[in-house]
């Protein structure tokens, strides 16, 4: 069912919509126009037939049999780890952990590595633009251990300030968790600088990837951070499977997230051996259509180039940025210099709410509230945004159509 | 688009940029604060009672066109009623936007069935009902102090 495009030939985004088969759809007699990417991206047919394709010819569970579909079932669970490793671009497969999403795997992090290092008085940093996912897991974390939330602040345009980033790390300082792109705003952290930062002080940095993998390259090599998690549904792939990256001195260091079966080496009840990672962390029976489709995913991605996909995406987020801020009364929310995929804005005189409604009778999704990161608005000081963020199938005639439709809820409110 | 200026009618716009009794009240006997996680709507309603009679009724905050316009007529609404009064108006309101209500309900409520647009938009009934059941708090909240009383 997808289509066919020659090696190496150049972005076609009619190409990439017609490989999505949601997208043909109308919604209130208006073309779907998509533009909810930041919360969960559409899929596929190879993701919808790489699922179909596992549980009509090779259901089976991993790891255990002697059997023939086991095996398979096994060899495609395990080919996916790989998929991820390379699409990281890990030194192992054994630091690929599938979690159930970026919530999981900052939480398994919090759980593992946050309960063995952190102590009373020490102190976890975060930014002031992170996801609620990145920031109540320390918050428990620390009220735990009588341990100090900090908070590194962002300017005006939603930029991480760097050097105040830098003066909050010291020697209490046991953990950095950041995202890579932020959610409500676009901005796209200076990770490499911040790693650098975190290490000339010995400590560790988690990134949330969730809202960076669908739109850039990511290697976990080149950034030197030591945890790197994202989720599936936002990079095509299903709902409720991702991964995280760790390095492996980091996780054979880790006691096990939940306990059960696969995270045991042997069993007695005198004394179970753990097993080793990845495995350690990956208690129980897997869902291991999710880890397919989400292999299929990255394939997809990686064939199309998410050079290619940056590319087009920063023409199109470029585009979106005139045409809103051209419309009198549309105020940008994230307007760094570093952005990707969103365009979180607000209409004068008009809740976030409204826009929302009024666009999706015009075939419109966006996503309208405080996109699950309060302290962002709060900084801010607005209640709630209208978020339009994009993907690799978003067009400019989509774009166009926003912005008529932004005018067209000016017009009922005038 | 007809279906938009159901929900949207010129009453309800007005309402929402010059909402009425938009003040707290100092005087206030019972007090509640309403909030929509969701979309971050946030009211605090307030009033006084003289017996089960409404004497005042205020509210302040921020929310959309639909939840800041439904308090604001839900206080010209109540101002005056009596507390079993209020408990039907509400009811019969609550029927309308959800698309419950028959015409004996329409007509009962007067000026607050140009809510009735919001039937079509499940996802609006909690703006268009917020300050109500922040109302519905506040008033428990009394019960409540009667009780430990």
């Amino acid at each position: 069912m997808r289509s066919e495009r020659a090696p190496g030939s150049a972005f076609d985004v009619e190409l990439v919509r017609a490989d999505f088969p949601i997208l043909q759809q109308r919604v209130h007699g208006k073309p779907l126009v998509y533009l909810d990417n930041a919360a969960t991206s559409q899929k596929p047919w190879d993701v919808i037939e790489a699922i179909v394709r596992y549980y009509e010819g090779t259901n089976s569970n991993v790891h255990r049999g002697v059997h023939y579909l086991s095996e398979r079932a096994t060899e495609e669970y395990e080919g996916a780890r790989r998929k991820v490793q390379e699409f990281l671009n890990a030194e192992s497969a054994s630091e690929i952990i599938f979690v159930r999403g970026t919530t999981e795997g900052i939480n398994l992090v919090a759980q593992t590595y946050g309960r063995t290092n952190v102590k009373a008085g020490d102190e976890v940093l975060i930014t002031e633009m992170e996801h609620h996912s990145n920031i109540v897991p320390w918050q428990m974390l620390c009220n735990e251990r009588g341990a100090k939330l900090r908070v590194a602040p962002v300017n005006d345009d939603g930029e991480l300030l760097l050097d105040q980033f830098g003066e909050m790390i010291g020697p209490k300082t046991k953990l950095a968790a950041v995202t890579h792109v932020s959610n409500a705003l676009g901005s796209i952290n200076p990770l490499k600088k911040m790693v650098e930062i975190a290490h000339s002080h010995g400590v560790p940095v988690l990134v949330d990837g969730a809202q960076a993998v669908p739109h850039m390259k990511v290697d976990v090599r080149d950034l030197d951070c030591d945890f790197y998690t994202f989720s599936g549904h936002k990079v095509f792939g299903p709902t409720g499977i991702g991964a995280l990256y760790g390095k492996m001195a980091l996780l054979e260091a880790m006691p096990p997230y939940q306990a059960g079966g696969d995270m045991i080496a042997s069993v007695a009840f005198e004394k179970t051996t753990y097993n080793k990672p990845p495995y350690r962390f990956e208690a129980g029976t897997p869902d291991i259509a999710g880890v397919i489709g989400l292999g299929a995913a990255l394939d997809y991605v990686t064939d199309i180039g998410l050079e290619n996909i940056s590319a087009y995406e920063d023409e199109v987020l470029a585009y979106g940025t005139k045409a809103l801020t051209s419309i009198p009364g549309v105020r940008l929310i994230g307007t760094a210099k570093e952005k990707a995929g969103v365009l979180s804005f607000t209409i004068e005189n008009i809740h976030p709410h409204d826009i929302g409604t009024i666009l999706d009778q015009e075939g419109i999704a966006i996503r309208t509230g405080h996109h699950c990161a309060q302290p962002v608005m709060q900084r801010f000081g607005i209640p709630a945004t209208a978020r339009a963020s994009l993907a690799l199938y978003n067009t400019k005639e989509e774009i166009d159509a926003l912005a008529r439709a932004v005018e067209k809820t000016k017009e009922i409110f005038s | 688009m007809s279906d938009l200026r159901d929900l949207y009618q010129d009453v309800i716009l007005e309402h929402s940029k010059a909402p009425r009794n938009f003040r707290a009240l100092p005087a206030a006997d019972h007090k509640a604060e309403g909030y929509n996680p969701l979309c971050g709507d946030q009211f605090t309603v307030y009033l006084t009672l003289d017996g089960d009679t409404i004497t005042d009724i205020s509210f302040q905050g921020s929310g959309c066109a639909i939840s800041k316009s439904s308090a604001s007529m839900m206080t010209q609404a109540l101002k005056g009623k009596t507390l079993a009064e209020a408990q039907e108006i509400f009811e019969r309101f609550h029927n309308v936007v959800t698309g419950h209500g028959g015409p004996a309900d329409e007509a009962e409520l007067g000026k607050l069935a140009v809510f009735s647009g919001v039937s079509e938009f499940p996802v609006r009934v909690k703006c268009a009902t917020l300050a109500w059941h922040t109302l519905q708090a506040a008033l428990e909240g009394k019960q409540e102090a009667i009780s430990t009383e």
